[in-house]
């Protein structure tokens, strides 16, 4: 590296977070945009159809499997009018498509997305309280689809964004209660003793509600794995993350049979594609949630070279190429979820939430604690 | 730089605290809501300038994200109404001040009472979570009876809050 560059970010360290930040961007924009295209393609193989396969680089004839898909989506979300109805409620209307896509963003600042490159580890903010940061900004992505629903001040968006706010608030509860088993396991400062000097030199100073110490306790092995150690805490996050992203089969807010679509009904144009661009960034976020807390985060468990942290760049590269395509699998999972189950009813919805997940989560905090009380 | 910080953030949680209350160009509740949200945001990013990292996560999962939503969808499920703008009645205020000054009292008195050992309490242990637990939870010199007091106090009031919405007991 240039001198002039290294004397840079030593004398300003704010510049290698802006960097990390816009790489974060730049990788997760894409996957959104590749997300949507991936979810019409597969959709269009289970319903036995071609699905758009045709857009590929512009002004040639070169199709590349429809690949080109996004750039023609963005273009036409780009050049529709955009129309503000009459009877909306016009500051809660212009603000609610980019508060309801900015907290799905944020989510991705506390997230260990690969070991190290260079000096570098590859997390923008290694907060001491990861997990509890990430569950506050989830909760904030409720405002967005409940200020739509308010703003446009008609019965089907409001609808919407009164059946979000319950099932949203319902299933945080459950997700957040589900996790405390992962940490009573992950938590626990005796495991640390036994890692490699390496490790031991990435955790420096990382508490132990940090993301980066969860991914360590799952490194050593296939089934340290916590979605192995704790298979009824993953079933639980897992549903709950598909309520959180208000994806089929928990789509009620935007229930297209009742509602026509739920809290964007008013909406058009670009705002209407951020909406679309926030529900894919949160599944996104939520899948990459998945991975760092029951999936291993970037390690593999195939021996040095893929579960310590890395010396070169090399290595750290295919970390983060790892972690995500750990993420593409549950992405795959959720987008094959939604085509082949059909929606639950609002009742059933907030049963499984409140009546069987809610007391199975704590019934399982209790027999992990049960667990590691006779362990002790 | 953490002066400007306090400083951004200290102004953001007064102003949208008064506006939850004065604001003059709507008194819709909604508005109110979220003003009260924009406060509780701040507030935890004073938190986070005090390195109380776990207060200021738990003050935004637990007001901002929990709390306030449910206030919204309370307003929003009850279709609170747009309240006409009323003359202000001089009770209210004098009343409002007496409230306020007591308050403020009672808060400088505590202030005042905590200062002297503020010197003495180490950075770094005031912003980890274990510090935080050891110090609600240990057996010894914890805060573990008025912890439990306070949890069947909150069981208690969810207990009648159930109580008070059935229509009929069965």
């Amino acid at each position: 590296m240039p001198e002039f560059i290294t004397e840079l970010l030593t004398n300003h360290p704010w510049l290698i977070v802006a960097i990390k930040v816009l790489g974060v961007f730049a990788v997760v924009m894409p996957m959104v945009a590749y997300s949507v295209v991936a979810e019409r393609r597969i959709s269009a193989f289970i319903q036995d159809r071609v699905g758009p396969n045709r857009v590929g680089i512009p002004f040639t004839n070169i199709k590349l499997l429809g690949l080109g898909q996004p750039l023609a989506d963005g273009l036409k979300s780009f050049l529709k009018e955009d129309f503000t109805p009459g009877h909306v409620k016009r500051i809660y209307y212009w603000m609610a498509p980019a508060v309801s896509m900015t907290p799905s963003f944020i989510v991705f600042a506390v997230i260990p997305f690969g070991s190290m490159l260079g000096m570098q580890k590859m997390v923008i903010a290694d907060l001491n309280v990861g997990i509890l940061f990430t569950f506050g900004i989830v909760s904030l992505g409720v405002y967005g689809i409940v200020l739509a629903g308010y703003s446009a001040n008609s019965k089907y968006p409001f609808l919407g964004g009164i059946r979000s706010s319950a099932q949203m608030i319902s299933y945080e509860i459950a997700m957040g209660m589900s996790v405390v088993p992962v940490f009573m396991l992950a938590a626990d400062p005796a495991w640390r003793d036994g890692l490699t000097s390496d490790w031991k030199a990435y955790l420096e100073g990382t508490g132990l509600l940090n993301l980066s110490s969860v991914v360590a306790y799952q490194s050593d092995s296939l089934f340290s794995w916590l979605i192995f150690k704790q298979p009824i805490a993953f079933w639980i996050f897992l549903i709950s993350i598909f309520a959180e992203t208000n994806r089929l089969p928990f789509d009620l807010p935007e229930s297209e049979t009742e509602l026509v679509s739920g809290y964007n009904t008013e909406y058009s144009s670009m705002r209407f594609a951020l909406f679309f661009m926030g529900e894919y960034a949160a599944m996104i976020a939520g899948s990459a949630l998945m991975v760092v807390l029951f999936c291993g985060g970037w390690t593999l468990p195939f021996g040095e070279y893929f579960n310590t942290p890395a010396q070169g760049l090399v290595q750290g590269i295919i970390h983060i190429l790892v972690f995500i395509g750990k993420i593409a699998v549950f992405l795959g999972l959720m987008i094959w979820v939604r085509w082949m189950l059909p929606r639950f009813r609002y009742d059933q919805l907030m049963n499984i939430g409140w009546k069987r997940f809610l007391p199975v989560s704590l019934a399982n905090i209790i027999l992990t604690a049960i667990v590691l009380w006779a362990a002790a | 730089m953490e002066s400007i910080l306090f400083n951004i953030f200290a102004v953001l949680a007064v102003l949208s605290a008064l506006l939850v209350v004065v604001n003059p160009l709507s008194r819709s509740p909604v508005t109110s809501a979220m003003f009260l949200v924009t406060t509780m945001i701040s507030i935890s990013g004073l938190f986070v300038l005090l390195n109380a990292y776990f207060l200021a996560a738990v003050q935004i999962l637990v007001y901002a994200g929990a709390v306030m939503v449910l206030f919204l969808f309370v307003i929003m499920l009850l279709d609170v109404q747009e309240t006409a703008r009323r003359k202000l009645r001089i009770v209210s205020l004098v009343m409002g001040f007496v409230a306020v000054g007591a308050l403020f009292g009672v808060y400088k008195s505590s202030v005042e009472a905590t200062y002297e050992d503020v010197e003495a309490v180490d950075e770094v242990v005031v912003g980890s979570t274990e510090a935080l637990a050891r110090g609600l939870f240990s057996k010894d010199n914890g805060f573990i009876l008025p912890f439990e007091i306070v949890s069947i106090l909150l069981l208690v009031a969810m207990i009648g809050a159930i109580l008070l919405s059935k229509k009929e007991l069965r």
